[in-house]
Parts: structure tokens; sequence; C-alpha cells
């Protein structure tokens, strides 16, 4: 139980997928505009990264221990095909949900944070329960990140900034602060 | 809209026989490629990681010149060295007599930044701890990293009891024979790693205890 | 044929400045932010994308009219893949300890997002000889800015180079750049630089206009 706890906690916020591993950042720079938005792609992640692990631990238990060399390239096939196929779903079950989230499935699925979710998972041997809540905790800090993201760049809009760090080098140099401000969660575990 | 996909068709629509022919004709290629990489590589990979690992068994492990890996399964120690997932695998090692030393120990668990993997000797006719070794980690760089950079941290771990309990205690304080200094400034890595040990102890002990009957003598 | 040779040169020249990957198109950031802690790193990580990206560039251009449009990007990411893992296993063999410290960055190229663009954006249409030459060109500007960003990063955060003492004992290194959030600052910063180099030089443009219009 406490294993899992410190999964969630450390994906979650201490090693939060874009600010400490630079995963996903092309989503986090590019749809961090507006708040809503943000809200929406990080739900769609959070749900296509539980696809990810639960693809990436059927792979592993069943047919990779025979073709570890396979790896990269199922990886990959499979979790595409999987959110195509679920995309396909879930726009004939309920066009609501879709039309909240259909739009970022496919964006999403070549997002370096869903493979690299899948890789990280792999390489610490993580069972089926691990790799749940490690991609819960891993979709949930993206979702986070990005939340907090646009809400800064959303007021940065109003604000008097020079023209010439206006757009990608003034978001990454929020981004690094953001970054710093997440390196105090480190020891959030272990303080005791 | 039709008539612009009809002209898409008129152009010489491949059918979908020839687009699976080419898409499984891609895949077979690649697997051919990276099956003949895969092979050409494996042999120096694995010797290397037995390298590395038995660098490090030999290092916490002072005198020790060979190993034997031993797997936990049906409350007994095995010798099996076919690494399995899931496996409670520790090594024991031997000198050049051919007795037994002691058994190197792995660890890990949350440090202050990420997870942290370790290895250390254990000897159990000293109740004595001989070595510890970090495989793995991502501690701060200038703080947390001194549980592998700081010399005098390590050399902690060279005939550290076990009993009752390691503790890290400040620079300076008065320490019994199961007290390690902790490093200033890097208190929660220093307390990680004890914590790690302490846990791997608790684990393994009893079961080396109990498997170390006369059955086990090699 | 002179202007035949003009060509490729240009192909090559355009992206390790105008077209520059990671400075101007901003692409390619993960494995940019996440290997840069130290030059040697970022060296070994260029070296890596740049033969997956001439490789595949090479087989996709040379394949291009065998590839039906349909199946077309699924091929193209067979190809990088293939490609990807060969490198890692290569590096792994060759370089263990490197490889160590890379991780799961190195399968992670296959994501990179400028490797698969340069596929359907260039190599896809031009000839094998152009498609190398662009290549070639975009994987010497990604390596330079990898390079670039990995020299500041360790001469600020460790006060080395390639593991060079540089300073000396008294120098007090800046943590913080070799920490994440460094490597978000550095390529904020310089972006910033890049920027500022590219209005200095619009702003000359226009006043030499404006002068020579005055002159007549």
């Amino acid at each position: 139980m406490n294993e899992l706890l410190w999964i969630f906690v450390s994906a979650l916020l201490i090693n939060n997928f874009v600010l400490s591993y630079f995963l996903g950042l092309c989503p986090f720079l590019g749809v961090s505009g507006r708040l809503d938005t943000a809200f929406r792609l990080g739900l769609a992640t959070i749900f296509v990264m539980l696809i990810t692990a639960l693809c990436s631990w059927f792979l592993n238990t069943y047919v990779l221990v025979y073709a570890p060399y396979l790896r990269l390239i199922s990886f990959i096939v499979v979790i595409a095909s999987t959110v195509q196929f679920i995309e396909m779903v879930i726009k004939k079950l309920s066009p609501a949900l879709f039309k909240a989230l259909g739009i970022f499935l496919p964006l999403i699925t070549t997002n370096c944070a869903i493979l690299g979710l899948a890789i990280f998972a792999t390489n610490r041997g993580y069972g089926l329960a691990e790799g749940l809540v490690f991609a819960f905790g891993a979709g949930a800090g993206f979702t986070l990140a990005l939340v907090l993201m646009a809400g800064i760049r959303e007021e940065v809009e109003l604000s008097d900034v020079p023209a010439l760090i206006r757009g990608t080098a003034m978001n990454l140099i929020i981004a690094g602060i953001l970054s710093m401000a997440f390196m105090g969660f480190a020891g959030l575990f272990s303080a005791t | 809209m039709s008539s612009s996909r009809n002209t898409h068709v008129g152009k010489g629509d491949p059918g979908s026989l020839k687009l699976i022919a080419t898409l499984s004709f891609a895949g077979l290629l690649s697997g051919l490629i990276i099956v003949l990489a895969y092979e050409t590589t494996l042999p120096t990979i694995t010797a290397y990681k037995a390298k590395v690992l038995e660098e490090a068994v030999f290092k916490v492990l002072p005198g020790v010149t060979s190993m034997q890996r031993l797997v936990y399964r049906d409350r007994a120690l095995t010798v099996n060295d076919q690494v399995q997932k899931g496996d409670e695998a520790i090594f024991s090692g031997f000198d050049a007599s051919g007795r037994l030393v002691g058994y190197a120990i792995p660890g890990a668990g949350p440090g202050f930044q990420d997870t942290i993997r370790l290895l250390y000797g254990y000897i159990p006719e000293q109740r004595k701890i001989s070595g510890m070794e970090i495989l793995e980690s991502r501690e701060t760089p200038g703080l947390g990293d001194k549980i592998y950079k700081d010399p005098a941290f390590v050399a902690n771990f060279e005939s550290l009891s076990v009993d009752p309990e390691i503790r890290a205690i400040k620079k300076g304080k008065p320490k019994a024979a199961s007290d390690i200094d902790a490093i200033t400034g890097a208190t929660i890595s220093s307390k990680a790693v004890v914590r790690i040990i302490n846990e791997a102890n608790r684990l393994w002990l009893p079961r080396l205890e109990q498997a170390s009957g006369p059955e086990a003598e090699r | 044929m002179a202007k035949h040779k003009e060509d490729l040169h240009q192909e090559f020249i355009k992206g390790i400045w105008r077209d520059n990957p990671v400075f101007v198109q901003v692409l390619g950031m993960c494995p940019m932010l996440a290997v840069t802690n130290t030059a040697v790193n970022a060296l070994a990580m260029g070296a890596a994308t740049f033969f997956v990206l001439v490789g595949s560039s090479f087989l996709v251009s040379s394949l291009r009219l065998w590839i039906p449009r349909q199946v077309r990007i699924s091929t193209y990411i067979i190809i990088i893949a293939t490609f990807v893992t060969v490198t890692d296993f290569t590096l792994e063999a060759l370089v263990p300890k490197i490889h160590k410290e890379l991780g799961a960055f190195i399968p992670l190229i296959v994501v990179n997002c400028m490797i698969l663009g340069r596929q359907e954006a260039f190599a896809s249409r031009n000839s094998v000889r152009l498609a190398v030459m662009d290549a070639l060109g975009m994987a010497a500007g990604f390596l330079f800015a990898l390079l670039s960003l990995g020299t500041v990063r360790e001469i600020l955060g460790e006060g080395k180079l390639f593991g060079f003492s540089l300073f000396g004992p008294d120098f007090e290194p800046w943590v913080i750049m070799i920490l994440p959030p460094g490597g978000f600052l550095t390529l904020g910063l310089l972006l910033l630089f890049f920027s500022w180099v590219k209005e200095r030089k619009q702003r000359l443009e226009q006043r030499l206009t404006q002068l020579e219009s005055e002159a007549q």
C-alpha cells in the first residue's frame, strides 16, 4: 500500500512528468493557452495513459517475454491502434464525451509522455496495479502542470510584457520557475 | 467532396491488399534488422551487465573472489542463475578458499528525489554490514549525491553492526556501533539509505538465519 | 550543374541556422532538455538522433515511390523505430555508461516530432541526395543546439566542460542549472537571445532600406 502511495505521489508531484522529466512538452507549450482546453486535454491524457499502462503490462507479460527486442515497435503500434480504436468506440457510443476528449486523442498518442510512461513502467518492473497507479499519477501530474501553466499564461496575456520575450521563450522561463517550485516537493515522502 | 474522392480513386488508389502487403513487408524487414542487431550486441551487453554486478558484489564484500545468485522461494534459498520477473534474489560471496564470506543484498526505496537502489554486503558471523554501493539514484547534485560521492559517508558502512537497528546521527554526536554519520545538508538522503538497509535487513536476516542450517553449507 | 550543387549546399546550411529545428522551429524539446545536463550526454544524444534522422531520411526517400500514401505515416514510424532500436542496442554495447545516463530517452527518439516531420515534409518528396543533405543539415542543427545547451548547463552547473574542471576549486557551481529548472531557463534564455539577434538584423535591414530611399 505504502509502495503504491509513493509511486502515485512521486509521479504526481516529486517527479512530475512535465516539470521534472520534460515529457509531453509539445502539448504543454502548445495547448496551455486557455484554461478549459488545458483541463480537457489533461483529462484525455489521463485516459490514454491508463490504457497505455494496461497495454504495456499485457505486452510485457504475455508477448515481450519471448521477444524483448520488439519492445519499442510493439509499444508504438499497439498503443496507437488501441487509442484509435477506442476513439471510434467513444464516437459511436457517446458523442458528448467524444466532443470533450475526442479531438485530442490522436494528438496525445504521438506525445512522448505516453511512450515515456510505458518505457518507465517497464524499466522499473511495475506490475499491473503499480502500472495503473503510476499512469494515473503521471496523467494527473501532467494535468496539474498544464492547468497551472494555462492559468499563468491567461494572466500574462493581460500584463505588459516586452514583445521580444513573448512566445516560447517566456513560456519556457515560466515553466522553469514552475519546475523550481515543484522541486520543493522533493523529500515529501522520505522526510519522516 | 465526392468528386474530390473520385479523382483520388481515379489517380490509382492502391487496393487494401497492397497497403497490407507494404506494411507487413516493412514490419518483416524491420523485425529482421532488429533481431540481427540484437543478436550481435547481446553478448557484449550481457557480459557488461554481469561485470558491473560482480564488481558491485566484490566491492561490498571485501575479500570475495566468486559469487552465486540465490533465489528465495518456498521458504528456502536455492542457487539459480536464471533471472525471472518477481524473483527475490541475493548473492552469496566466497573467498579464494571457497569459504562463504557473506551475502550481498539489494534494496530499494524512496529517496529525496526518486527511488534509490543499492546493494550492501552482510556478514552473518559478525552480524555486520561490510560495505554499501548505490546502484541508482537521482539525488540532488552537490548535496544528496554525497551518499555515493562522499567517501567518508560510504566508509560508514564498512563494518557496521546491524543490532539493534542502524541509525543516522548528526556528525559529532556520540555513536553506538550501529550508528552512522548523517551527511550535513542531506539528512533526508542519508536517512533514506539507512531506512532502505533496515527494511531489507528485516526481510532478509530472518530468512538467512533460517536457511543457514547444515544443508545450506557448500 | 553548378546550380545543383548550390541547392545541396543550401539544404545543408538551412538546418543549422535559418531553420534550426530547436531554436527556430522549437521541435524535439523532450530529449533537448532532459539529457543536456552535461555536454557529453548532449553529444551522445545528438549523435544518436543524427544517425536515426539521416538513416530514416535516406530510406524513406529511396522508397518513396513504393510507399502508398495511406499507410505512409505508419511505414515511417516503423522505419524510424527500427533505426532507434538498433541505435539503442549499439549504444548499450559500445558505451554502456552513457547509455545508462540517457536511459529511457533513447527509445523516446522515436517520438521526436522533428524526425517524423522531416520525413513527411521533405524526404518523402525529394530525391535521395537532397533528402540526405536536408537530414544532415537538420541533424547537425539539432546536435549544435543540444551541444550549446549542454555546454552552458555543464559550465554553470558544475564548473566543468566535458568533465574537465574549468574554474578551479573556488567556483561555487550553480547546481540549479543541471537540475530540471535549469533546462527550461537555459533554453528560454537561448531562444530569447536568438529572437534578439533576429530583431536586430531586421532593424538593421530596415535602416539600410530607409537610408537608400533617402539617398535617392
